[in-house]
């Protein structure tokens, strides 16, 4: 491909565009609401202390892993709103079966993760078979099997929990010492440590990557979401797509508890975090379902949550300002990659037109003078 | 689909109507026979609490706001906008409610309720319509935005406001409920009797004529007139084309546009009176969360009532009464519910097996019996269990019924002017 200036800019024109547009908005509304603008922002805006760095890292990684299970979906036009479920429940059953320890240390690790993998896969795998069989669109049954996921945890929670002492906390038991992921000094001089897992997220990454731009599996499910029936016209067997899609989207899924299950809590209990699944819909929306893209939403959000937190004592201001910002950014991206296409195909259909109004020209010449 | 059909479809007469009206006497007898079915079960397991007139009028205040954010719903779908941002304008509701509840009376908090989720859907309306956004995208930003919006805008107004706090407001007053005199007192009556059926009718004749809101009435009769308009009217039919067919519509003189953003903040005004339902008539004030995603519930009582206000308002009934049985029992009730479905399930078995249906007729005995099995078999229901039923309930509904499901044709899909496909 011919590196085309233009192009360049309207690609970077359009989140820079949503990021102002955020800015301005939420500025508006704190100027509506009477709060303090400049301190809101310039608390956000700081640069961030090592332990919050640390954490922001170990955060967006988690983010990261939402994001990609949502964005195999969205590549072939699926809509998996049930990775929060899938994540949810996949996180549980890990959680109980690492406790077991039944396979040794860093072996015990892989067994979680590949139930967790399985578990998220199976509940995505539910939506994809009543998609298949049943017509039934995944966007509803996915939100149906996100609550029943809750209740589902809620229930097995109780018969599988051991009470924490002094606590009304009900968790799994935690897992065997040896099998929890060590830390990562990375960030210097704070006191906390990088999860570990994001290697696993990198990995993850690379994995996506390499799976849709260089298998004949990733063009296939690319091209099924560029024009289905373009897709079924040339021999791919929709069905069996969506099914495999759905099936990798929730395996990844499973893999978005991991970070909080083997470095963090080490049991999941009714404080394991909930909403990831959706923030992962927002990061893959803002990344545009690109590895790198995802992983900079990743990092924003991230970055937004954390600088927040102090809003509420150092200015007095609610942090959940922050998550209308990050609906807002979500909106605008959306709208200004869509205005930026609209500018985009003008400027190309004038192009056009003007080169077919020379060509034009220069025929009525050539007629004219024999 | 008939055979016959697909052997002569150049046929000259037209076919013979399959669709059958459902006339006053059937609707009637129908409603009888769900009673009798009731009074039996209540003989059979004892769950006094299954029908009673408590656990109907709760029931009814439960079903509610899922109609109103079914309606929502269906007002945008019917336009060709799908509205996933549903629950986002009903937690915006939910906090109009709470702020010009507390201050001016519930009625002004019915109003700001209508008005934050209106403006849940004209965001909806401007980057789906005017930006051409996808829906499901928007639906989710919106989502997003309603709850941070909501808890943010609670912690501003309702901080040091005696009796409220960051995460709740000042108690709203209550809306007048009528009770029809003569009627209900003797509903009353007859339920204490405890004679079988007579008892049974006379507590539906008291929950719903005894102490019920008048929002409840005013809502029922907004189901109404959404039929009337969407139906009835030539309003109404532009409306509908453009969820059918923009371009057509288009070509007519539709100005399909303005329609679609018509019934968008409309939906959202739904969506934010099903916000005012929770608020001022469930709980008298707002709370954060309290919404509990019961704009998804809407979503699904819609799609069970297949894009109809009628099969809406059953839906809406069928998951405010299982919410209402979860509540006010729980494990009890909802075990005497499994009797209920096996047995409805036996009688749905026998019908598919004398229609030929040998293979749907067999799948569908087998869970009749696993559920009367699964009723012989406990005591009662975990709790957990009952919450989840209006899910389970409508993934069911969508996995047996969805080829006899019809969304409107152009559902969700982008429209410019001048593009028509």
């Amino acid at each position: 491909m011919r590196f085309d200036p233009r192009r360049v800019a309207l690609t970077l024109a359009a989140p820079v565009l949503a990021i102002v547009a955020a800015v301005g908005i939420a500025s508006l509304v704190l100027v509506a609401a009477g709060d303090p603008v400049a301190e809101v922002w310039s608390t956000i805006l700081q640069f961030p202390q090592p332990r919050n760095l640390t954490n922001i890292i170990n955060n967006a990684s988690t983010l990261y892993l939402s994001g990609l299970a949502v964005a195999i979906g969205f590549r072939m036009n699926l809509f998996n709103i049930g990775v929060d479920g899938q994540y949810r429940l996949a996180a549980f059953v890990a959680a109980v079966v690492a406790a077991q320890g039944w396979l040794p240390g860093p072996l015990n690790i892989v067994l979680t993760i590949v139930v967790a993998m399985c578990v998220g896969a199976m509940w995505a795998g539910v939506a994809a078979v009543l998609k298949v069989t049943r017509g039934v669109s995944e966007v509803i049954s996915t939100i149906m099997l996100n609550a029943i996921a809750t209740a589902l945890v809620a229930f097995l929670l109780r018969k599988a929990s051991v009470q924490e002492a002094g606590s009304n906390n009900i968790g799994t038991a935690p897992i065997p010492e040896s099998s929890r992921m060590p830390g990562l000094s990375l960030v210097p001089d704070a006191p906390n440590q990088v999860n570990s897992f994001i290697i696993v997220a990198i990995a993850a990454g690379i994995a996506y990557a390499i799976l849709l731009n260089r298998t004949v599996f990733g063009f296939n499910l690319r091209a099924t979401g560029r024009s289905e029936t373009a897709a079924v016209a040339s021999g791919i067997d929709v069905k069996r797509m969506v099914i495999t899609a759905m099936l990798i989207s929730g395996g990844v899924a499973g893999l978005v508890g991991m970070p909080l299950l083997l470095g963090e809590a080490y049991s999941y209990g009714l404080t394991f975090q909930t909403g990831l699944g959706f923030a992962g819909i927002a990061v893959a929306l803002l990344g545009r379902n690109n590895p790198i893209g995802i992983a900079v939403g990743a990092l924003l959000f991230a970055y937004l949550d954390e600088q927040s937190n102090p809003l509420q004592i150092l200015v007095g201001v609610s942090d959940e300002i922050v998550k209308i910002v990050q609906g807002i950014v979500v909106l605008t991206v959306v709208i200004a990659y869509e205005v930026v296409r609209r500018y985009g195909v003008a400027q190309e259909q004038r192009n056009v037109a003007r080169q077919l109004a020379a060509q034009r020209h220069r025929d009525a010449a050539e007629v004219s003078a024999p | 689909m008939s055979l016959g059909a697909i052997a002569a479809p150049v046929s000259t007469s037209p076919p013979p109507s399959r669709k059958r009206r459902i006339t006053l006497p059937t609707a009637l007898l129908a409603i009888a026979g769900l009673i009798l079915l009731f009074a039996l079960v209540r003989v059979l397991t004892g769950a006094e609490d299954l029908a009673s007139s408590g656990t109907i009028g709760a029931a009814v205040g439960l079903a509610m706001p899922i109609g109103m954010a079914g309606l929502g719903g269906l007002w945008a779908e019917r336009a060709g906008v799908v509205n996933i941002g549903l629950e986002g304008m009903m937690i915006l509701g939910t906090w109009g409610a709470g702020f010009c509840g507390y201050q001016w009376g519930p009625w002004a908090g019915v109003l700001g309720a209508i008005v934050m989720g209106a403006i849940g859907g004209l965001i909806h309306a401007i980057a789906t319509v005017g930006f051409g956004v996808d829906h499901i995208v928007s639906g989710v930003a919106i989502n997003i935005i309603g709850l941070g919006a909501a808890q943010y805008l609670a912690a501003l107004a309702f901080t040091g406001v005696p009796n409220g706090g960051p995460t709740q407001s000042p108690p709203i007053g209550d809306l007048p409920s009528i009770t029809v005199p003569g009627i209900a007192s003797a509903a009353g009556d007859l339920e204490a009797n405890d004679w079988f059926f007579i008892s049974d009718l006379a507590r539906v004749v008291r929950a719903l004529t005894a102490g019920v809101s008048l929002l409840t009435i005013i809502a029922v009769g907004l189901v109404v007139l959404t039929w009337w308009v969407l139906w009835r009217t030539a309003f109404g039919l532009r409306l509908r084309s453009c969820g059918e067919s923009p371009s057509a519509a288009e070509s007519l003189g539709v100005n399909v546009y303005k329609y679609k953003y018509i019934a968008v903040v409309i939906s959202g005004g739904f969506a934010g009176l099903g916000g005012a339902f929770l608020a001022i008539v469930a709980s008298s004030v707002y709370r954060d969360g309290q919404t509990g995603g019961r704009g998804y519930i809407g979503l699904a009582a819609m799609i069970f009532g297949n894009w109809r206000p009628g099969g809406l308002l059953m839906g809406a009934g069928l998951f405010g009464f299982t919410d209402a049985l979860q509540l006010r029992s729980g494990g009890e009730s909802v075990h005497a519910l499994l009797l209920l479905v096996g047995v409805g399930l036996l009688a749905m078995a026998a019908w598919q097996l004398r229609g030929k249906r040998r293979l749907a007729g067999l799948v569908t005995a087998v869970i009749a019996v696993a559920f009367l099995v699964w009723f012989l078999a406990t005591e009662e229901v975990p709790q957990d269990f009952s919450s989840m039923t209006p899910y389970v309930v409508t993934l069911l509904v969508l996995a047996l019924a969805s080829q006899r499901l019809r969304m409107p044709a152009a559902d969700g899909l982008p429209y410019r002017r001048g593009q028509g496909s």
